[in-house]
């Protein structure tokens, strides 16, 4: 079935919900206005306002009801209308729904799922772009997954959902429209299972989220001109499925690492040291990153495109990297 | 206040007693070295813990900030396990994961230590939300201090306990020193803090905190109605610390004098207990010398099991940070 990124992630809530009644959905426009973005359309109308529950614009204080209701046995999904809003519950998602379990000495434990667009998106100013996953990735006790394609979104929430830890689920605004096939019925995909997008033997090219897609076009663009470029999401970003991504570079000897966010201590970084680590010997090449500059995200058109990675800023690190530039 | 219920006072009078001799021969110990990083004594509010927690059910919820060993050992946690977890030791309530602030007991449904000041008043919603989206009858009760009331979590949590009629009982205890910041310096409306609660409608009294019945009696008419269903509930218990913040600040400091924690000890809730009950229960001071030497007893072999628990197995390290499938 062709369905949109939006509505996979329709169709995983409204399965889960009518599943499990300890599930509800919290945030700021998630009921009666159906979502800032659309998501939860028709949900107050199937699941009723006790259960689709909209909220005054208090970030921290409606994630912090959360998991305290997650404390007591509910599963709440907590929809930020961005994950820019997150910083705001930063401490609640850091220093409760992140430690409560490790703190009480495994009597408490959080089943928690916060969702909601992320990254830049045409225009929309600092505060309202940003790629924020390193920081959650820094904190142990996330779980924290990106999906690229409606079909994993659909597949991935579903387990986020009834994962039994809190999980920060990243959508890229921009993803939202996009259209592909998604799976009849029920299926899950289990957290922590990378996928290969494209198989190819000359570089391995690692991209997730919005950038897979960058990454997928680059790849098509450079088989026309000769390379053979294997492509991997990891989707699940914590934990993160190294082994996927090693078994790749020994194939292909190469690495390019794709992300939107800040260089500076980001993901590829992360992903980088690890392979370096563990497959340094299979490396024909130094591993290179293509990422986000180290700026906040302007407004000026031009000045943005500037600050995020594009297809020919991939294109251009892959031929350098297999010397064809 | 004549003919009292003898048994019955002895009770009250017997679990502030092992606060204060509990607390006392906590600090020794951390003089002793055998407790270490922070640890805020309670000593001096001993009358909120007791009197509150005694009108609650077993099932119902408490929750509290990093002061919290008296309202643990009053939900009726073993003090052996409360010492052990101050060791950091393996048979400690936690495991030694939590330590003094991070108290946790699920069985007595004692939902946490947390230390992050306002940071636990929104989790206190969060359980309140949970029992009625579950339609069990369930109080929960939030102890926190009049420093915590400024933060702009306490004032989310309050709007929206109030907004959905949620089951919650605040209490602030007003120990008037947030560290070593008066009330007078810190909180815009000092002279009734109980104002913050009223603004978002919720239904607000003080309350001398230094005597046990009062609080008591209060708190018996207030469960009932926010059992019921009347919203939540904000109570002002009066009170003050006699020790200093934490080990780390004498017991009176730069920012208060000598004379006024004097002044203030002359209504030691334990003394202002014992009085009554030496007037109107016919209790002897032999009463109190066996209690003496009971909760002597209770504390000597809490400090014995501490003492001798191992600590930690390294490999738990890893342990509980992530709920295992």
């Amino acid at each position: 079935m062709l369905l949109s990124y939006r509505e996979a992630l329709n169709q995983a809530m409204r399965e889960e919900m009518r599943r499990d009644s300890r599930i509800f959905l919290i945030g700021e426009e998630v009921g009666y206005y159906q979502g800032a973005f659309k998501v939860t359309k028709g949900f107050v109308e199937e699941f009723g306002p006790q259960r689709v529950v909209d909220t005054p614009i208090t970030e921290a204080g409606f994630t912090g009801l959360a998991i305290g209701a997650a404390m007591a046995g509910l599963h709440p999904i907590v929809e930020l209308m961005t994950m820019n809003f997150g910083i705001v519950a930063l401490d609640q998602i850091v220093n409760n729904a992140a430690k409560i379990r490790y703190m009480s000495g495994g009597q408490l434990s959080v089943p928690l799922v916060i969702r909601g667009p992320g990254s830049a998106a045409h225009q929309l100013g600092a505060q309202h772009s940003q790629s924020l996953e390193a920081w959650f990735c820094h904190v142990p006790g996330l779980k924290v997954i990106a999906p690229a394609t409606p079909h994993d979104a659909k597949g991935l929430l579903k387990s986020a959902i009834r994962d039994h830890n809190p999980v920060i689920f990243i959508e890229a605004q921009l993803l939202y429209g996009t259209k592909g096939e998604v799976g009849d019925g029920e299926y899950t995909i289990p957290l922590g299972q990378a996928d290969v997008k494209r198989e190819g033997t000359d570089v391995t090219l690692v991209a997730y989220s919005k950038m897979l897609l960058v990454a997928l076009e680059a790849a098509e663009q450079l088989s026309r001109e000769g390379l053979d470029v294997e492509v991997i999401d990891p989707r699940t970003l914590k934990p993160l499925d190294l082994d996927t991504i090693m078994t790749s570079v020994t194939k292909t000897g190469r690495l390019v690492i794709v992300e939107e966010g800040w260089r500076f201590c980001g993901l590829g970084a992360q992903i980088a040291e690890s392979i370096y680590s563990a497959a340094f010997d299979y490396l024909d090449a130094p591993i290179v990153r293509v990422t986000g500059e180290d700026v906040p995200i302007p407004y000026s058109r031009p000045l943005e495109d500037a600050a995020i990675p594009d297809v020919p800023r991939v294109v251009t690190a892959v031929k350098s990297l297999c010397g064809a530039g | 206040m004549a003919n009292m219920d003898k048994v019955d006072l002895l009770s009250l009078y017997r679990r502030m007693l092992l606060i204060r001799r509990f607390e006392e021969k906590s600090a020794e110990m951390y003089a002793l070295a055998k407790i270490a990083g922070f640890l805020h004594l309670y000593i001096g509010e001993e009358a909120i813990a007791v009197g509150a927690i005694d009108a609650l059910r077993p099932d119902d919820y408490v929750i509290s900030a990093y002061r919290d060993h008296g309202h643990c050992l009053a939900r009726g946690s073993d003090p052996g396990k409360v010492m052990a977890e101050l060791f950091g030791k393996a048979t400690g309530l936690c495991q030694g994961k939590g330590g003094s602030m991070h108290l946790v007991d699920l069985p007595k449904r004692f939902m946490g230590g947390y230390a992050i000041v306002g940071g636990h008043i929104p989790l206190a919603t969060g359980l309140a939300f949970a029992s009625k989206y579950q339609k069990q009858d369930l109080v929960t009760v939030c102890f926190f201090g009049e420093g915590a009331v400024p933060s702009g979590q306490a004032h989310e949590a309050f709007n929206l306990a109030a907004l959905w009629k949620l089951p919650v009982i605040f209490i602030c205890e007003n120990n008037r020193y947030g560290m070593g910041t008066p009330v007078q310096r810190a909180v815009a409306l000092y002279e009734n803090v109980a104002e913050a609660a009223r603004s978002y409608g919720i239904a607000a009294e003080r309350v001398d905190g230094m005597d046990v019945f009062a609080v008591r009696a209060l708190m018996r008419r207030v469960v009932d109605q926010v059992r019921a269903g009347q919203g939540p509930y904000f109570i002002e218990a009066m009170t003050y610390r006699f020790m200093g913040h934490s080990m780390a600040d004498p017991s009176h400091g730069h920012y208060r004098t000598k004379d006024e924690v004097e002044e203030h000890r002359k209504r030691d809730p334990l003394v202002v207990l014992k009085e009554t009950m030496l007037n109107q229960a016919q209790c002897s001071e032999s009463d109190f010398k066996e209690l003496e030497r009971e909760v002597g007893e209770v504390v000597a072999a809490a400090v014995t099991f501490a003492d001798e628990s191992p600590f930690p197995d390294p490999a738990s390290l890893h342990a509980d940070v992530l709920v295992e499938e």
